[in-house]
């Protein structure tokens, strides 16, 4: 209990960090922005974006930078994330959410696939040395250094292109109004397969080895020792003892490493224009919509600091020795 | 993604002997893994050094061949303006590597200086650091990273490398922190503060040594990290798209529909770049985690023996293998059931064995 | 003692390290016998190949140990001899921890961190006792505990709760689940305050003599082995140098490396003798010294010393015991 407590004080004091940072950024950058974007925009942006821009920079000098900090609290708590002014005059709030079951549905799904299939292979390649899958390491290397957004471009190129097997972009075919029904779930599908392929192949070597590598530390240790010598059966020696210790270490990386991840499937998304938030963010950086990127940048870094803390649950979950008696 | 399994193999490595590199500092550079690492990573060092020189065209030169398929003229073919792409990879590869080194450099000294200043405060300056520390790692990088860039007035190689290396050194400290912490208490460094040497001097001569195969990953973790994260810059348009590198050559294969087109050649070179780069940095990383974690080491055994823990073979039963062995003195031969390339023919062995 | 059958016989051991030319022979040509109801010492420094020879008689060599020859014939009550060394896998697996059980060096990392000690205790005879019911498993783990004198309520706790004695008992609890015919002790007090290490071995001696099994005590510490074993074999460079009853090694060790080694340690009882220590270290197994692997530390190496290997054979004079030494060769 007291570790689950540390924890949530950890997070909670990482995402007022975050949200912290996110409000110096614009204010620490030299130069005015704002001017530059409104000769960008020439006649585009009302008073009203203006003045959002302002905020945001923190160009209104009537305030202090304290009283503009409150005020950017204030503004996060009634869930007021500015205007963006791609979207004008569509709220960045709005916008967001309307992305992110996109992102979160095909970044979960993925990335929970990879883990779990990139961990059971990786637990064979490590317990069965020497064997087959040990000739497909350097593969696995390679596919591991592959940028994620590149293996979309590919994937494009010879399932969308060369053969039109599946579409080159898109979250659902665009005659369709979204609705809870099967054509609708059928087309998500149908779009979103492309995509997830490359982020489970992208993605998914990197578990292997991880796991791979630890399976085979965790075979030298005394206690898998102990399993054979007491005779256990294979299965029980390979999974509950070597396994089940091995997982430990890949899920404290799997925690560190889904802001590596989230970075890679976001730019799959710009890639394959799925209508996740990693799509708006690309857009929101193409058109120098600062309000828009730094909400997006805002909800990423929430969203990763919410899985981290299921994945800690979990590792408590799995290891005894972080769960104390009162 | 290599930075995570190179994570693992160096924390399993904590728990063993950090000391033992001292041994043999070159052993690693006999890993086969680190020599093709090396060479490949060589191979681009030199393309950075020499691809303007060696480049047949200037890279934003357009010409008169328009989206061509690759040619003796244009081994990687050429843009929709006519410009050469193999010309674009040449003298973009120093882009690349510049800033994936710089970034590096600059991560890793913050890592160092951060990780192993908390490892050996403890106490409250240690509660700190690795709080900060850790926010920076949970903190996602790469959004990080292209919100501050995007919100620079000007960018180009240095500042970029700048924006990497400060966002990124976290996964460094962190792991340099564990390792500090396991060496302090050593026999060692305790005797060195017993005599009453200086911090500084414990910390470079008695800690740093110790550390240097820990830095080394991380270092190369880093260049991998920085060389993709700044590939993604310019693809996505936020990086200065003048200065060639692969990235840029990808963003105008992308804005220029070269995938409608069916023009592979305008992205799958610089793709394999990156992939050949990343791969012989990886190899490197492999190479150093099976220096420092030994049990990582694929033994070149003949294939047909399985050795799995648990259950020791016994080839008594092989032909060529001595009973016993008569003379203390003379090294133990056992022939493997199919000799290796080079070792003495079979017949040779079976003598002695009969006699 | 040496009057009661054999329940286990090693003859021609040979144990290498790895593979083809790099290859490190680590035992050589061991025949050692276990009687039944026997406490059999294995002495020597580290290197010599006591521990080796242990794991490799069980089979449990982890790479790249590769048994290169010999036979290990195990004889059961009832029934025909089994060589370890012939059967495959599962049958291997049938035949550990029911016949030969092992209690392991480091007591830290020979439980699983993440079961408790009852899942540990149990899985062993879900394993090898598939008739018994998961009632009969809990009733036999719990008196299995108290058999150590661990109370039952331990059951439900996790190695990382147990204090180091309390965990190398869980250990000599978990070998005597399936009453084993053989318990193979390595170093089994080593980690331990030397309070503990005497409450453990003399714990250890009244459950051999309560349930009847045979030991092979191994440890670098002779002066424990003289106290607690009764036949007592000295390793050196891979072989066994000297075997004899205990009590007759203690009066006289007819090798000089088993004169050195007694030297060493301060006897537990008896009068106090001078220490003097063995000069020099193990010898490298890699470069082994030529003729007695002893011979560059040996006071008393003479002419035959660095030429050739003395065998193992009976003390002239004294057909119980055997050393290997050129002193005591009867050419």
């Amino acid at each position: 209990m007291r570790y689950l407590i540390q924890r949530l004080g950890f997070y909670l004091f990482t995402a007022w960090a975050a949200i912290t940072i996110n409000f110096f950024i614009p204010r620490l950058m030299p130069g005015d922005p704002v001017a530059s974007l409104i000769t960008r925009y020439a006649g585009q942006l009302d008073s009203k974006a203006i003045d959002s821009l302002r905020t945001l920079f923190g160009l209104d000098n009537e305030e202090s930078v304290w009283q503009q900090y409150l005020d950017y609290w204030g503004n996060l708590f009634q869930g007021d994330l500015g205007t963006s002014f791609t979207y004008f005059p569509t709220g960045v709030s709005e916008i967001i959410s309307q992305s992110l079951p996109w992102t979160l549905g095909l970044m979960g799904l993925t990335t929970l696939l990879s883990f779990l299939l990139g961990t059971a292979i990786g637990v064979y390649a490590g317990w069965k040395r020497g064997s087959w899958v040990d000739n497909m390491l350097p593969v696995t290397t390679f596919l591991s250094a592959i940028p994620y957004f590149w293996l979309g471009l590919i994937a494009i190129a010879v399932f969308a292109v060369q053969w039109s097997v599946f579409p080159a972009s898109g979250g659902y075919d665009n005659s369709l109004v979204p609705a809870f029904d099967w054509p609708f779930i059928s087309s998500t599908i149908y779009h979103g397969t492309l995509p997830a392929l490359t982020i489970v192949v992208s993605a998914i070597a990197g578990w292997i080895l991880g796991m791979r590598n630890m399976m085979v530390s965790v075979s030298a240790e005394d206690y898998v020792l102990v399993a054979q010598a007491k005779g256990l059966p294979e299965r029980r020696v390979m999974f509950s003892y070597a396994a089940r210790n091995a997982i430990l270490p890949s899920i404290s990386n799997f925690a560190l490493s889904l802001g590596f991840i989230v970075g890679g499937t976001l730019l799959v998304e710009m890639v394959f224009s799925y209508p996740g938030i990693g799509f708006v963010l690309f857009q929101g950086v193409g058109a120098k919509d600062y309000p828009l990127m730094q909400g997006v940048f805002l909800i990423i870094t929430l969203a990763v600091l919410a899985a981290n803390l299921v994945a800690d649950l979990i590792y408590l979950l799995l290891d005894p020795r972080t769960r104390r008696e009162a | 993604m290599a930075l995570q399994a190179s994570e693992s193999a160096v924390v399993a490595a904590a728990d063993t002997d950090a000391s033992a590199p001292r041994r043999d500092k070159l052993r690693f550079l006999r890993n086969g893994k680190t020599l093709v690492g090396l060479s490949i990573l060589g191979f681009f060092v030199l393309l950075a050094i020499f691809g303007d020189a060696l480049a047949p065209y200037d890279p934003s030169a357009r010409g008169p061949n328009i989206m061509a398929s690759p040619s003796w003229d244009h081994p990687f073919g050429t843009t929709q303006t006519g410009q050469d792409i193999f010309s674009q990879i040449l003298v973009g590869t120093r882009g690349v590597l510049v800033v994936g080194f710089v970034a590096a450099v600059l991560a890793t000294v913050l890592g160092v200086l951060i990780g192993v200043t908390a490892g050996y405060l403890g106490g409250f300056g240690d509660d700190a650091l690795s709080s900060l520390s850790n926010i920076f790692l949970v903190i996602p990088g790469l959004p990080l990273i292209i919100i501050i860039t995007s919100f620079l007035p000007e960018t180009n190689d240095l500042t970029i490398a700048a924006v990497i290396g400060l966002t990124s050194w976290a996964w460094g400290a962190r792991v340099l922190r564990a390792q500090t912490l396991s060496l302090r208490n050593r026999d060692y460094v305790q005797a060195a503060r017993a005599t009453g040497e200086s911090t500084w001097r414990i910390i470079v001569f008695e800690l740093l040594p110790n550390l240097t195969p820990v830095i080394a990953t991380g270092f190369i973790g880093t260049v991998i990290f920085a060389v993709l994260s700044n590939i993604t810059l310019a693809f996505i348009g936020i990086a200065d798209i003048s200065e060639w590198n692969w990235g840029t050559v990808l963003f105008w294969a992308q804005n220029n529909q070269a995938l409608a087109q069916d023009a592979w050649w305008w992205f799958v070179p610089a793709g394999l770049c990156i992939a050949l780069l990343g791969t012989s940095l990886a190899l490197i990383n492999y190479g150093i985690d099976e220096f420092i974690n030994p049990r990582l080491r694929n033994e070149k055994a003949d294939r047909s023996v399985t050795m799995r823990v648990g259950f020791t073979p016994v080839l008594r039963d092989q032909p060529g293998v001595p009973a016993g062995v008569a003379q203390a003195g003379s090294p133990a031969r056992v022939p493997a059931p199919a000799p290796p390339p080079g070792s003495a023919p079979q017949g040779t062995i079976r003598k002695d064995d009969q006699a | 003692m040496s009057s009661t059958p054999p329940v286990l016989e090693i003859s021609g051991l040979n144990v290498n390290y790895g593979l083809g030319e790099k290859a490190v022979h680590a035992v050589r040509d061991i025949n050692l016998t276990l009687h039944r109801g026997e406490v059999l010492g294995l002495a020597g420094e580290s290197g010599s190949g006591k521990s080796t020879l242990a794991y490799a008689v069980t089979r449990l060599l982890s790479p790249p140990g590769v048994i290169t020859g010999g036979e290990v014939r195990y004889h059961p009550r009832q029934g025909t001899d089994i060589d370890i060394l012939s059967l495959d896998s599962e049958q291997l697996r049938a035949f550990r921890w029911s016949e030969i059980s092992l209690v392991f060096q480091g007591a830290m990392n020979s439980l699983n961190p993440v079961h408790t000690v009852r899942s540990q205790l149990t899985d062993v005879l879900k394993a090898h006792r598939p008739d018994m019911t998961s009632a009969q498993r809990q009733k036999r783990a719990a008196s299995l505990l108290s058999l150590v004198g661990i109370s039952a309520d331990r059951l439900a706790s996790y190695p990382h709760q147990l204090s180091g004695g309390m965990r190398q008992r869980v250990m000599i609890a978990m070998a005597l689940a399936l009453d084993p015919e053989i318990v193979i002790l390595d170093e089994p007090t080593t980690a331990l305050d030397v309070v503990m290490q005497r409450q453990i071995l003399k714990q250890l001696s009244r459950l051999r003599r309560e349930l009847d099994f045979s030991v092979v005590f191994i440890t670098h510490d002779i002066s424990l082995l003289i106290e607690f074993s009764d036949r007592i074999a000295i390793m050196y460079g891979g072989r066994i140098v000297e075997e004899a009853a205990a009590k007759e090694i203690y009066q006289t060790a007819h090798h000089p490396y088993s004169h050195g080694l007694l030297h060493s340690f301060p006897a537990l009882h008896g009068p106090r003798r001078e220490l003097t220590g063995i000069p020099g270290s193990p010898p490298d197994l890699t470069a082994m010294p030529p003729g007695c692997a002893f011979h560059p530390r040996c006071p008393k190496a003479f002419e035959p010393c660095d030429q050739r290997v003395p065998a193992l054979e009976p003390v002239p004079g004294d057909g119980s015991r055997t050393v290997a030494c050129w002193l005591h060769a009867d050419h």
